[in-house]
């Protein structure tokens, strides 16, 4: 399949959304995602019958387009299973943060072109295989992303915008000193992008050390590595709902992503030089977000600092560099993706009918909006790793994974993370159960009115995945495990030639 | 004879238009000036058009005068420029009483720009430099009422004079090393004399205060202040433009075996240019200083490509030099209009444009998200370019720097937009009518912005040109 239509799609919902009139606008936007959902199921067809037929190629639907020439840019393109599972991840978070937003009344049309365009930007990184056409996509995302929290954000909204872009801004910055180090030092004089040239012939090892911190820094500021993820809880706690669930569903993921791609892929002994302090920052996330967690009083705040710890354990799995790790972290990645996006939903609908998200202020909910309250518990309990459901799938294989790591350092780091799922536990019931049980925090509350149909279905769509991977993990072991392998035969490659 | 028709064409078609436009002053053919503008909206557009047949390359006066396919590029460059300005202010320059002297002014030191593009010889390109400053400064007083626009013009001739005499003391003594002008020669001949780095240094603070790289860019904000917007939109476009073009054509050419010399004054250059720039853009509120101080930054980011010294660095910054020119003209134009209309050219007087005139919203954030370097627009893949061709010579920790001053500059370009889109206050610009010039030359600059980079023609065409250079 020709994976330029995953552009092209979003390309052409924004454009219709431009023009159809105001009204029409969220038909538009859903019926685009939702032909986008379509598209991606049948590509995951299409790899699967692919991978039948024989294909072992690491990367499969390959295609070139010279871009820049001069620099030897390519339009480069093509997926893995990692990638594969990323865009399912993507088509189902737009898909539902279309159908909440759909009672978005100022500047409608704006809203949904620029969630559709935000949408584009994620499939185009997931499908680079050309450095630069990845930044190219990183750097996408910032216009939809500043005028989505500032035009319809809530609280102090500006200053959110503009801290969480210049920050992101930064980390791209650091990218792009990795990218250029990279470029220049690839493939034995002939300047290269390209990834799979870099993979193959693998980077001085000088090089690697000077770079890696570089590249991984700044993916590692998406995915909230420690002590650079205060742009979370700002940024997810201002931003509309359907912009917080892409930002903690998908934008934090670009980073984890980028990580396992360029850094890990492509630096493989660097990777192995860093991975202490990959571990140490990650453990520190992790369980610096759990107890910040628990101080939080505002629903938004406790997600968006659980998202903090949870994204911790995808660069915990990836710091590991085991093969149980590295398939955890994906796994972690898609889980947090589908089980964050569902948290923000249930809170936006939430909000939305009380227009209060302290903890303090709510209760009793479950007697009146009983569907949405349901969907809170779906979340909450993915999140604290319950079986069953995805949560606890990923948080196993991460743990397992860095259990495989024999040095007594990672044990260590091993056995601290495993104890803030306590945490975890600890701060989810306690925010479910005063906000949702109990006496009415309000007597109004009385009158509310449970989920309505969009509402409903955008929920569905993301339990769905979760329990699917929850319920029968090994499919999406299945979809990884090959673009696992691929990352891991690096590593083990370069740990040989040395 | 036909030879100096073709070599010259872009030359002579400006001397044509000051000719009839002189002639026309004097014998007083024009009496509307609607009619004069769009006459000289057309004369202008088939000037560009006709820019890009029937080029050569060669050399005419015994070398004094260059032409070939980059020159040629570049002036067609700058021949857009100048009809997108033409264009833009054709609002202010209908209710302005000098409107063929305005022509003829602009006109000037375009061609001395020209004459500077294709010289062969110091004289020439000295010839050249001068016609295109002193309308220069005439024109910054083009607000004839304004006390302001006389502070710029002061400004702006006493500065020019001053730099003008810096590189003519510093071509002298290129005379003094070498016993000529010719730049060929004086390539042939470099040998690496203390002479030389004497004269060069000279001759480069000139020209960083021509570019207003810092520490020479004093001038800069009070003459964009002051000038009127079309003129601001000139020197800050245009004239910059033509100041690279010559620039890297000189190092790369005629310094060119002299690179140790010019590469560490080129990056402390730029490494102030850049933090200077961004530092006082950050709080000015007037629109033209701060685009001022944005464009001197940009300058910086120039300089960093210029400094990696291979084919990439001429192509790179020319290609940027035509990315600037869309972006930047179209944010002169979003101001142009709004000033002659309200003259409000403050950011807060901008708040809430976006609710009543949400075409000019966009683009002025297209505009900035450009300069800024966001892509999809052509200013991601400009900044890209410049930062990739500078880091040939593996200098990272000036790469990163400046790729970490991005996001600095991108604090005050969000400045704006946010002021445009999210801020509110009493009375925001009302709607406003703008002309059918100025929406050509808005949609013009708009595709501009978002084809150039994507469209992977462009800058290709400009590396093949720079490669026979």
């Amino acid at each position: 399949m020709n994976l330029f239509l995953l552009l092209l799609i979003p390309v052409l919902t924004a454009a219709g959304i431009f023009m159809f009139p105001t009204r029409q606008a969220g038909r538009v936007a859903l019926a685009g995602t939702g032909i986008q959902v379509l598209l991606s199921m049948v590509l995951l067809g299409l790899y699967i019958q692919a991978r039948n037929t024989g294909d072992t190629s690491a990367f499969i639907f390959q295609s070139r387009i010279a871009w820049f020439p001069a620099f030897n840019i390519e339009f480069y393109t093509g997926i893995d299973g990692i990638s594969l599972v990323m865009i399912l991840l993507t088509a189902a978070v737009v898909f539902s943060s279309v159908l909440v937003s759909w009672k978005i009344e100022t500047m409608r049309k704006e809203f949904f072109i620029l969630l559709v365009l935000l949408s584009a930007s994620a499939y185009g990184f997931f499908i680079s295989l050309d450095l630069f056409l990845m930044f190219f996509f990183l750097e996408l995302a910032v216009i939809p992303k500043y005028l989505l929290i500032g035009i319809w954000g809530s609280g102090n909204k500006i200053y959110s915008a503009n801290k969480l872009v210049l920050m992101l801004m930064a980390a791209s910055a650091l990218v792009l000193v990795g990218l250029l180090g990279m470029y220049y030092n690839s493939g034995g004089g002939t300047n290269s992008f390209d990834m799979l040239r870099i993979a193959q012939s693998p980077l001085p090892v000088f090089i690697q050390k000077v770079f890696f911190p570089f590249l991984f820094l700044g993916f590692g500021i998406f995915t909230a590595i420690f002590p650079f993820h205060t742009w979370v809880p700002d940024g997810h706690s201002s931003a509309p709902t359907a912009a917080s669930m892409f930002l903690a569903g998908i934008s934090m993921k670009l980073g984890g992503y980028g990580c396992l791609r360029m850094a890990v892929y492509l630096m493989p002994d660097a990777a192995r030089e860093y991975s202490w302090l990959i571990v140490l920052l990650s453990t520190i996330a992790i369980i610096y977000g759990a107890f910040a967690t628990l101080m939080q009083t505002d629903l938004k705040y406790i997600n968006a600092y659980s998202s903090v710890s949870h994204c911790g354990f995808v660069l915990l799995g990836i710091g590991m560099l085991t093969p149980s790790g590295i398939s955890g972290a994906v796994i972690q990645m898609v889980s947090h993706g589908l089980m964050t996006a569902l948290f923000f939903a249930a809170i936006g609908m939430m909000y939305q009918r009380t227009h209060t998200r302290q903890v303090a202020g709510l209760g009793g909910l479950l007697k009146v909006m009983p569907f949405i309250v349901t969907t809170f518990y779906i979340a909450g309990l993915c999140s604290l790793g319950l079986p069953g459901l995805s949560g606890f799938v990923a948080e196993m294989q991460v743990f397992v994974g860095s259990w495989e790591h024999p040095g007594i350092y990672y044990r260590i780091a091993t056995v601290l993370a495993c104890m803030s799922i306590v945490v975890t536990a600890v701060y989810i019931l306690r925010a479910l159960g005063q906000s949702m049980l109990g006496p009415f925090g309000r007597s109004s509350f009385s009158t509310l009115e449970d989920a309505s149909w969009n509402e409903k279905l955008a929920a569905i769509v993301l339990i769905a995945g979760i329990l699917l991977i929850g319920l029968a993990p090994f499919w999406i072991r299945s979809l990884t495990d090959p673009g696992t392998n691929g990352i891991m035969e690096q590593l083990n490659r370069i740990a040989a030639l040395n | 004879m036909i030879e100096y028709l073709q070599l010259m064409k872009h030359e002579l078609a400006l001397t044509l238009l000051v000719v009839f436009l002189l002639l026309g002053k004097i014998g007083g053919w024009f009496t509307a000036n609607d009619r004069l503008v769009s006459l000289v909206n057309l004369l202008l557009l088939i000037n560009f058009v006709a820019g890009f047949f029937g080029n050569e390359t060669g050399r005419l006066f015994g070398g004094w005068f260059v032409n070939d396919p980059l020159a040629t590029l570049e002036k067609n460059i700058l021949n857009l420029g100048i009809l997108l300005i033409s264009l833009f202010s054709e609002d202010w320059l209908k209710k302005h009483r000098h409107v063929p002297e305005f022509y003829l002014l602009l006109f000037s030191t375009l061609l001395g720009m020209f004459f500077m593009i294709s010289s062969g010889h110091f004289l020439m390109f000295y010839l050249g430099l001068e016609l295109s400053t002193i309308p220069l400064a005439a024109l910054s007083n083009f607000d004839l009422e304004k006390r302001q626009s006389g502070e710029a013009a002061v400004k702006m001739i006493l500065s020019s004079a001053f730099a003008s005499a810096i590189l003519l003391f510093g071509i002298s003594l290129i005379y003094g090393a070498f016993g000529t002008l010719d730049y060929d020669r004086v390539h042939s001949m470099m040998l690496g004399g203390s002479l030389e780095v004497f004269a060069f240094l000279f001759f480069i603070a000139g020209f960083a205060f021509k570019l207003s790289a810092v520490p020479f860019h004093l001038w800069t904000a009070d003459v964009y202040e002051g000038s009127p917007v079309a003129v601001t939109a000139f020197i800050s476009v245009i004239s910059k433009g033509a100041m690279v073009f010559v620039f890297s054509t000189l190092l790369y050419y005629v310094f060119s075996g002299r690179g140790e010399i010019w590469y560490p004054v080129l990056i402390v250059l730029s490494i102030l240019t850049i933090s200077v720039g961004n530092l006082f853009a950050l709080r000015q509120d007037n629109l033209k200083r701060f685009l001022a101080f944005s464009s001197i930054s940009q300058i910086g980011y120039i300089l960093i490509g210029i400094a990696g010294g291979t084919i990439q660095g001429t192509a790179s910054s020319v290609y940027f030099i035509a990315v600037y020119l869309f972006s930047n003209l179209a944010a002169f134009g979003v101001i142009s209009v709004v000033s002659s209309k309200t003259g409000r050219e403050s950011v807060s007087g901008y708040r809430g444009l976006y609710k009543t005139n949400p075409g000019l919203g966009w683009i002025l954030a297209l505009a900035l998200f450009s300069l800024g370097g966001i892509p999809p627009t052509a200013g991601f893949f400009g900044k890209l370019f410049l930062l990739t061709a500078g880091a040939a010579r593996g200098n990272y920790v000036v790469i990163t720097f400046a790729a970490l001053n991005l996001v600095v500059s991108l604090y005050y370009y969000l400045r704006v937009i946010r002021s445009v889109f999210m801020d509110d206050q009493e009375a925001p610009v009302q709607s406003l009518k703008s002309g059918v010039f100025f929406k050509i030359a808005m949609f013009i600059c708009v595709a501009g912005i978002l084809l150039t980079g994507f469209a992977t023609g462009f800058y290709e065409y400009i590396y093949q040109m720079s490669i026979g250079k």
